[in-house]
């Protein structure tokens, strides 16, 4: 049924364009000052585009400028972010995979208890499990590092990663593991020949969705990093709030989307798999 | 006697959960009774394992600054969801209307999740600084007298992360509300035409009563990222200016990791604990209740 | 090929629920088992422990005179059809079919060799190569099978193979089955809610409720000798009419429009004609017919159906009868009548009723009354 284009249609349409104009916004704004100069930033007004785009501060933000007590720019910070996420991100997201397998098909008693457990688990601020987890990485040596950043992200996704593919393996048919049982096929086997190579959509949605939590995320980061570890995160927070001489605000902007381009990219490209991840893990919560 | 094969599939799916059994019940559980139990001792910089009763709590409780992040949260939770709801379910009803372009629309509304809470709150930071964002540019249009010195104002600092939160959030409340929107039959709202129902009357009436377990769950989690909130808060106003704008998890940081009062700290986090128990409890509780007695 | 035997079997879940009471069954090699009966009376539960896929808490499950109640299922030789075809979706036709034959080392050449016997046994070859997505409910069905009869196990279960299917394809896929039942002479136990799949296929059925078999025998056997009116309404269709009534050494009194007809028993069923005795009649459509028909096929010289004129309330043709209804005892009645002598609706005809098929029942205890009681 094509709807006209009436009074209340045009109406309709103006409102979700203003709407998008207020999402756009923001970043439009980051983009915009990142390339203009600290001059034309003080004196021009926040929408205007930049007279003369320059990209020193996009290099300034990359390599030079100061977070804290250091002075070389995000690029150390984003990469301690990779080397930190990828791990977690594969790890979390394959222990889930195995243990969502067990939930969905080969319960036992207290295995739904066990679900329950986890579940509530997703619920819990994290300010409630820092303090001793700090002073656990400090006994074990892995204070401030990479490693133990790593770890505490696993432990603390696997909750939402067994709840994803618990939820997304329980709409195989149980016959299909009869089946499989009756040919001769064991727990391993199964999985490997029957769940794993349905799995695609899933791993996508827990992947995109695990990544994007780890990347962005800055409590865990703030108080497990230290100086050395540090997510991107946390570097640009400290960048754009150090309070020490001219503000550049060129800069900080040009951080904020350097922080945010592989979160950026990732949703422009798999955005199916995020909204898919979102009614997949909420509304079943 | 039972096959080996029996009894590896009987144990198996029990080994090959238990890692994340124990490791639940240790990092989870573990490490709250571990908080609850530092709340309860006289711990400032260093563990120290004098129990000191409810003593931290008590000097919680004595502590402004504590109570100023107990109301900015009341404050913020309140204004968050309530705005991130009615955002989210306006803009999911006009994306239901067959519009043209509208996977376009939806990944504009949806973009900012993608977002680290650090980027949003330095983005806005920098819109809705007095002197040269948002303030400076509508003087510039002609209007010499208009202010916008929240983020500098103690009174309306904790606003400032209203409004950047409701635009991080508001997307995603949508897309959830839009999935709910598509999730019911059609023919329940032929049959309200048939009947004479006007579009108004249908919404409000049909279609979001049908709405009503999306609104537990958007509801839930909406709950649970302002009870959180420390990124957001952290990057757009540091809690200040001073401690105008400080929240609980804000307020946990500060006085377990800068200021060396690990007891007080941990009592604090077992607050927010409470706080998110105190909502959750009774939500899960009407939302089962509601599906027993059938709808 | 192996006989199968169910001992004393009861399941009991972990919540309480008794599925199954104690089960008794025995059958030979080669014989094709039908365990039939409404939702949830057991007998998939039974099949599934016949398979090893849920544990036995009490009694004996053999095959081939072997006890395999701690045997698992891939060791008992068995194979397994099941109603949603439980296909592996990401496998081709091929591959599904050898997949257990994979996992039990059978040589490459051999399965090769396997896979294409079955293939053209069930006239699928051009179908190897495609996707369970890419098939229709009925070859995905076959390949189902096929992939069953590709193991050569010594015993068939299947789980309602058919109920998916629609009616036209499930009448094909019934002889199909039967087919190979004969050419493969495997034995088989088959469960289904389907009566006249229940009635065309099996050797010997077991008509289950609650938990118990309510009758187990040939499937004539059943249809003419109920053993409750379990039993007797659920086999048979359209099933079987229940007329409550009086016994009197006269014989049953039918009450129809206000008037009372005595119905005079059959030898066969005379002497159990107590004066008085409160009875349920059981006598099938057939056995109510038209006059004509009634003398065409009359059998016995010493009965003769007795004929009665009766208002009819509504009628139905079928193409080769017209069941026609009418209200006999506070009951609707069917009674299957040759399409031209069928009256219309509201109108009288002559109805025979043939009693010398018909079974009593004790109102109380549900059960037939045979001879014994």
């Amino acid at each position: 049924m094509a709807a006209k284009l009436t009074f209340g249609r045009a109406a309709l349409y103006l409102l979700l364009a203003l709407c998008a104009l207020y999402y756009l916004m923001p970043l439009y704004v980051m983009l915009v000052t990142s390339f203009k100069s600290l001059d034309e930033i003080r004196a021009g007004n926040l929408l205007g585009l930049p007279a003369a785009p320059s990209a020193a501060a996009w290099a300034k933000a990359w390599a030079g400028a100061c977070t804290g007590a250091q002075c070389d720019g995000l690029a150390p910070y984003f990469w301690n972010s990779v080397k930190m996420a990828i791990p977690a991100v594969l790890i979390s997201t394959a222990i889930g995979s195995i243990n969502g397998y067990v939930l969905a098909h080969w319960r036992f008693r207290g295995s739904e208890i066990v679900f329950t457990a986890l579940m509530v688990g997703c619920f819990i601020p994290f300010q409630v499990v820092i303090l001793p987890m700090a002073r656990l990485l400090g006994m074990a040596e892995m204070a401030n590092t990479t490693a133990g950043l790593a770890f505490v992200h696993i432990v603390y996704g696997l909750a939402f990663t067994t709840m994803f593919f618990r939820n997304y393996y329980v709409t195989v048919p149980e016959e299909l593991i009869k089946a499989a049982r009756i040919d001769g096929a064991g727990f391993f086997l199964i999985y490997r020949k029957i769940i794993f190579p349905l799995s695609l959509p899933i791993f996508m949605v827990c992947f995109i969705w695990q990544f994007t939590q780890i990347w962005n995320d800055f409590l865990f980061g703030v108080v497990f990093g230290g100086s050395d570890a540090q997510p991107v995160t946390v570097a640009l927070n400290n960048l754009v709030n150090t309070s020490t001489g001219v503000k550049e605000y060129n800069v900080d902007m040009a951080a904020a989307i350097i922080a945010a381009l592989p979160t950026l990219v990732l949703y422009l490209v798999a955005g199916k798999y995020f909204v898919r991840g979102l009614t997949a893990g909420a509304v079943k919560g | 006697m039972p096959s080996l094969s029996t009894l590896a599939d009987r144990w198996l799916p029990r080994l090959v959960l238990s890692p994340t059994i124990v490791a639940s019940l240790l990092f989870v559980y573990g490490f709250i009774a571990l908080t609850g139990f530092l709340s309860l001792t006289e711990s400032r910089l260093m563990p120290n394992y004098e129990y000191a009763g409810f003593g931290q709590y008590a000097e919680l409780f004595d502590l402004e600054r504590w109570w100023t992040a107990a109301a900015n949260l009341g404050i913020f939770g309140a204004l968050f969801v309530l705005f991130c709801l009615a955002l989210g379910l306006l803009l999911a009803i006009f994306l239901d209307q067959k519009i043209r372009l509208e996977g376009a629309l939806r990944a504009i509304y949806l973009y900012p999740i993608a977002l680290s809470f650090i980027v949003t709150g330095a983005a806005w930071k920098w819109i809705l600084n007095p002197g040269l964002g948002l303030e400076h540019m509508v003087r510039g249009w002609g209007f010499p007298d208009f202010t916008f010195d929240w983020l500098i104002n103690p009174d309306m600092a904790i606003y400032t992360v209203v409004i950047a939160g409701v635009w991080q959030s508001s997307g995603f409340v949508m897309a959830l509300f839009l999935a709910g929107l598509r999730g019911i039959d059609d023919s329940i709202i032929k049959a309200a035409q048939v009947d004479g129902a006007s579009l108004p009357t249908i919404y409000r009436r049909i279609v979001i009563p049908s709405l009503r377990p999306v609104f537990f769950s958007v509801f839930l989690i909406l709950a649970h990222i302002a009870i959180k909130s420390f990124d957001l808060v952290m990057a757009l106003t540091a809690g200040g200016p001073g401690t105008s704008s400080t929240v609980p998890a804000v307020f946990m940081y500060q006085y377990a990791f800068s200021r060396g009062q690990l007891g007080l700290g941990a009592a604090s986090a077992m607050m927010m604990l409470a706080t998110i128990m105190a909502v959750l409890v009774p939500m899960m509780y009407l939302e089962t209740k509601g599906t027993r007695h059938g709808r | 090929m192996a006989s199968l035997s169910i001992r004393k079997v009861r399941k009991v879940y972990p919540n309480g629920a008794e599925v199954l009471k104690g089960i008794d069954l025995e059958i030979a090699d080669g014989e094709f088992l039908i365990l039939v009966g409404g939702s949830g009376c057991g007998k998939s539960t039974l099949l599934n422990m016949i398979a090893g896929l849920e544990p036995v808490t009490d009694g004996e499950v053999l095959i081939g005179g072997k006890v395999v109640n701690h045997v698992p299922p891939k060791s008992r030789d068995i194979a397994m059809v099941f109603q949603s075809y439980a296909l592996y979706p990401t496998m081709t036709v091929r591959e599904n079919i050898s997949f257990g034959l994979g996992i039990r080392k059978v040589p490459k050449g051999e399965q090769k060799a396997i896979v294409e016997r079955v293939a053209e046994t069930l006239q699928m070859t051009h179908l190897l190569d495609r996707k369970p997505a890419m098939l229709s409910g009925g070859q995905r069905q076959r390949v189902a099978m096929g992939r069953a009869i590709a193991r050569d196990p010594a015993l068939f279960l299947f789980d309602e193979p058919l109920s998916n299917l629609d009616a036209k394809l499930r009448v094909e896929m019934r002889a199909e089955i039967k087919l190979l039942h004969q050419r493969l002479g495997s034995t088989i136990v088959y469960v289904t809610h389907d009566q006249i799949e229940a009635m065309t296929l099996g050797d010997k059925i077991a008509v289950m409720k609650d938990g118990v078999v309510q009758q187990f025998g040939s499937p004539q056997d059943i249809y003419d000798n109920p053993a409750n009116l379990f039993v007797a309404g659920f086999i048979g269709s359209p099933s079987m009419n229940f007329l409550r009534g009086r016994l009197t050494a006269d014989g049953f009194a039918l009450e129809h429009g206000g008037r009372t007809a005595m119905l005079p028993l059959p030898p066969a069923l005379a002497p159990l004609a107590a004066a008085g005795r409160d009875v349920i009649l059981g006598i099938r459509p057939e056995h109510i017919t038209d006059a004509d028909s009634a003398r065409a096929g009359a059998s016995s010289a010493s009965y003769h159906p007795t004929e009665l004129e009766c208002t009819i309330e509504m009628t139905e043709p079928t193409g080769p009868d017209t069941l026609v209804f009418a209200l006999f005892n506070g009951v609707r009645a069917t009674c299957r009548t040759h399409p031209r002598s069928a009256a219309l609706p509201g109108r009288p005809m002559t109805l025979a009723f043939d009693l010398s098929k018909a079974v009593l029942f004790d109102p109380v205890t549900e059960q037939r009354i045979s001879q014994d009681h």
